[in-house]
């Protein structure tokens, strides 16, 4: 775990006492909303529908227990007793008072969390693989680096009013659970000649104009990272696009200039800069490092977890589901799925979180993640330890065993929070995971990512779920556009449109019709949804979908 | 032909609590709904949204809101409107809006 340096905590000590005195001036009227929006961006915070919105960056998605605790404590004290965690690693809380925003970012601080740069056009929190440092496919843990990046980005006086948001992500492992290519920048560890680096990837994104990104550099070694990131963003900086907020994120300067011209003009910077970097970062890093390194894993003897698995068919199903491949035989990474069946997806309660972070601190060596699929994740638990786990997080509604399945849906906040929301999000996605476990469907059908969004934004990722669904508004009634073939990883694929959208009433059957039409169409039950549609495309699913307009064709 | 004007309450989000809130005729905010005042003439509506914007201590984001006066109380005619009243949906209770309505 990162610790915080004197630098660390004086610095947002300081930051925290600034915006207390801003929320001030705001409350006793000195300052306007014009004023004090930037400044209240700045520091998460945001205003949504029914209420202020707090949010909070968790860096590359890891915490541990004490910090979980404290997002409890948050949870309890200054919100209504729980907290949502986010497709981008953070946890948003939806009904802090604005007097009482700083209490909780002091709160916050005391054990090294924050919540600047989680909103604004600024470089935002820095996601990762959450199975980073314990995935068995993995080159190296990227965080690390990940945690240097924060630190380099953090308060950086020449990135505080980028044309837009900037977003960047990194994966450590040949499979991307990171979604690289839909950011604006997408680091995938990569090896030459032994040695390890970064293939760097820009202008990705999803939004109004998803985009996938383009490779701007193959190899890229570790030691070069800062300096090259500088140079894409400072050129981003210069070029990108104020005219317009829609033509601002980086995506758009790659597609005006094209990749090679950005190429260029990056490498050019990149030359000027370089020298300036003289290795101090790397030191940093080295230390970070240590820090970071993978716990003492006593060796597990692991029969009371086979056994377990044999006897116990509900343990069995949850273990085939929720568990993945550790570097240690011996270990499992645990997914806690925060999708319990007509649950809000992503949603905790604080004495969720409280059980969450005992069971890190009794079993996991103290480590939890956050998983852009909104999910909780214990990365480093003895295989022995399983059954004693799992049987706790029975107790507390934590057991869902549907990690990957299409019940684990990611949905953003939509109308149901979001002021910028054209339709809900989190009904449907409750309406559609309760019909399927109706159904007794889901492990049949095995792998499908399933992802909503209430507007255009695509805060759901729905570009890059196998099935996507946008809430739209047409002419005031919610409307759900379903997109197909969408893929997040390595091979990043962005979905097709299937045709005319849904009710709030038909979106549920709409998406059993699909479900159904792959069951029929499989070559057999290794083919997953994303493979048959790959080898099928979009028409069998079409015609599932509208009946009456194939009977029509026919006709 | 314009448009025919229809009625419309001035809305927005309270700045310390930063739930929403509604306009009344005597310049002051409501979280009921049913006290909201109720504006059918366009010219007028633009010079009251002006008197509340000049709240900026008290009210985040105003704006008008089209209503409709069918049941003899303003009710929204938008969902967006609708769950902005009601709260959101899947904590039924969360909402403070409708609370005192
Ligand atoms: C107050 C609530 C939110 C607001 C106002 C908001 C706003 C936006 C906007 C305007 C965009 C489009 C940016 C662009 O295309 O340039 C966007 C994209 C995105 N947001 Fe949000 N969002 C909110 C909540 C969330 C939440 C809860 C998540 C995570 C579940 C999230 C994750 C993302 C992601 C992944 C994208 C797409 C990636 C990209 O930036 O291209 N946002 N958001
Ligand atoms: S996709 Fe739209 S509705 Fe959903 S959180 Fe993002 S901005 Fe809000």
């Amino acid at each position: 775990m990162y610790r915080y340096s004197e630098f660390d905590r004086a610095f947002l000590a300081e930051r925290n006492a600034q915006f207390r005195a801003q929320v001030e001036r705001r409350i006793d009227g000195f300052l306007t909303e014009e004023e004090f929006k930037p400044l209240r961006l700045m520091n998460g915070l945001y205003l949504q529908l029914h209420a202020y919105m707090l949010r909070v960056a968790i860096p590359y998605g890891t915490l541990n227990s004490a910090q979980m605790r404290q997002l409890a404590l948050l949870a309890d004290t200054w919100d209504k007793g729980y907290g949502h965690f986010t497709t981008r690693q953070n946890i948003q809380y939806n009904w802090p008072k604005l007097k009482d925003i700083p209490d909780m970012l002091d709160a916050l601080a005391k054990v090294g969390l924050h919540a600047i740069q989680t909103s604004g056009n600024t470089i935002r929190n820095v996601t990762a693989d959450h199975f980073a440092g314990a995935a068995a496919d993995e080159i190296a843990d990227p965080r690390p680096v990940a945690e240097l990046i924060r630190q380099w980005s953090t308060d950086h006086p020449e990135f505080q009013f980028l044309p837009r948001k900037f977003k960047i992500a990194i994966t450590g492992s040949q499979h991307d659970r990171a979604v690289t290519r839909a950011h604006d920048i997408g680091l995938r560890m990569v090896q030459q000649d032994g040695a390890a680096g970064f293939e760097v990837i820009v202008g990705g994104g999803l939004g109004r104009t998803p985009m996938i990104g383009n490779v701007i550099k193959d190899f890229l070694p570790k030691a070069d990272l800062l300096p090259y990131l500088e140079a894409i963003v400072a050129v981003y900086n210069t070029l990108g696009r104020r005219d317009n907020k829609y033509k601002a994120r980086i995506k758009i300067t790659v597609h005006e200039h094209g990749i090679e011209n950005i190429q260029r003009l990056v490498e050019a910077k990149y030359a000027l800069i370089r020298p300036q970097f003289t290795g101090i970062d790397q030191q940093m890093l080295a230390a970070i490092k240590a820090q970071l390194a993978l716990p003492d894993l006593s060796a597990n003897d692991t029969q009371a977890y086979d056994l377990k698995y044999k006897t116990d068919p509900v343990f069995r199903s949850w273990a085939d589901t929720n568990l993945t491949a550790h570097k240690r035989d011996d270990h499992a990474i645990v997914t806690v799925s925060l999708k319990a069946h007509g649950a809000t997806p992503g949603d905790a309660t604080a004495d969720q979180m409280r059980l969450l972070a005992d069971l890190a601190a009794q079993y996991g060596h103290d480590e939890l993640r956050i998983s852009h699929e909104q999910n909780v994740i214990l990365p480093h638990v003895a295989r022995a330890d399983l059954p004693a786990l799992h049987a706790a997080l029975q107790g507390a509604g934590l057991a869902t065993a549907n990690v990957g399945l299409i019940s684990d849906i990611i949905a953003c906040p939509g109308m149901d929070y979001c002021a910028l929301a054209t339709a809900r999000s989190i009904p449907i996605a409750q309406a559609i995971a309760n019909r399927f476990n109706d159904l007794k469907l889901e492990h049949d059908v095995g792998p499908l990512k399933l992802k909503i969004s209430g507007c255009i934004n695509a805060c759901g990722h729905h570009h890059v779920g196998h099935i996507g669904i946008l809430g739209l508004d047409r002419g005031g009634v919610e409307t759900y556009q379903i997109t197909l073939g969408g893929d997040g990883t390595e091979a990043a694929t962005l979905g097709e449109r299937t045709g005319p959208g849904f009710s709030c009433e038909e979106i549920t059957p709409a998406i059993e019709r699909i479900v159904q039409a792959y069951l029929d169409l499989r070559q057999s039950r290794d083919e997953t949804f994303l493979q048959a549609y790959r080898r099928v495309g979009l028409s069998p699913f079409k015609a599932a979908l509208y009946p009456e307009a194939s009977e029509k064709n026919a006709a | 032909m314009p448009r025919p004007f229809t009625p419309k309450v001035i809305t927005a989000n309270a700045l310390l609590e930063g739930d929403v809130i509604w306009f009344t005729a005597d310049d002051g905010w409501t979280r009921n709904m049913n006290s909201a005042e109720v504006l059918t003439d366009e010219a007028h509506a633009t010079l009251r949204l002006l008197d509340a914007e000049l709240q900026q201590d008290q009210v985040v984001g105003a704006y008008l809101a089209d209503v409709s006066m069918e049941g003899g109380a303003p009710a929204p005619t938008h969902f967006r409107e609708e769950f902005r009243l009601c709260g959101p949906s899947n904590y039924p209770g969360h909402g403070r809006a409708g609370q005192e309505a």
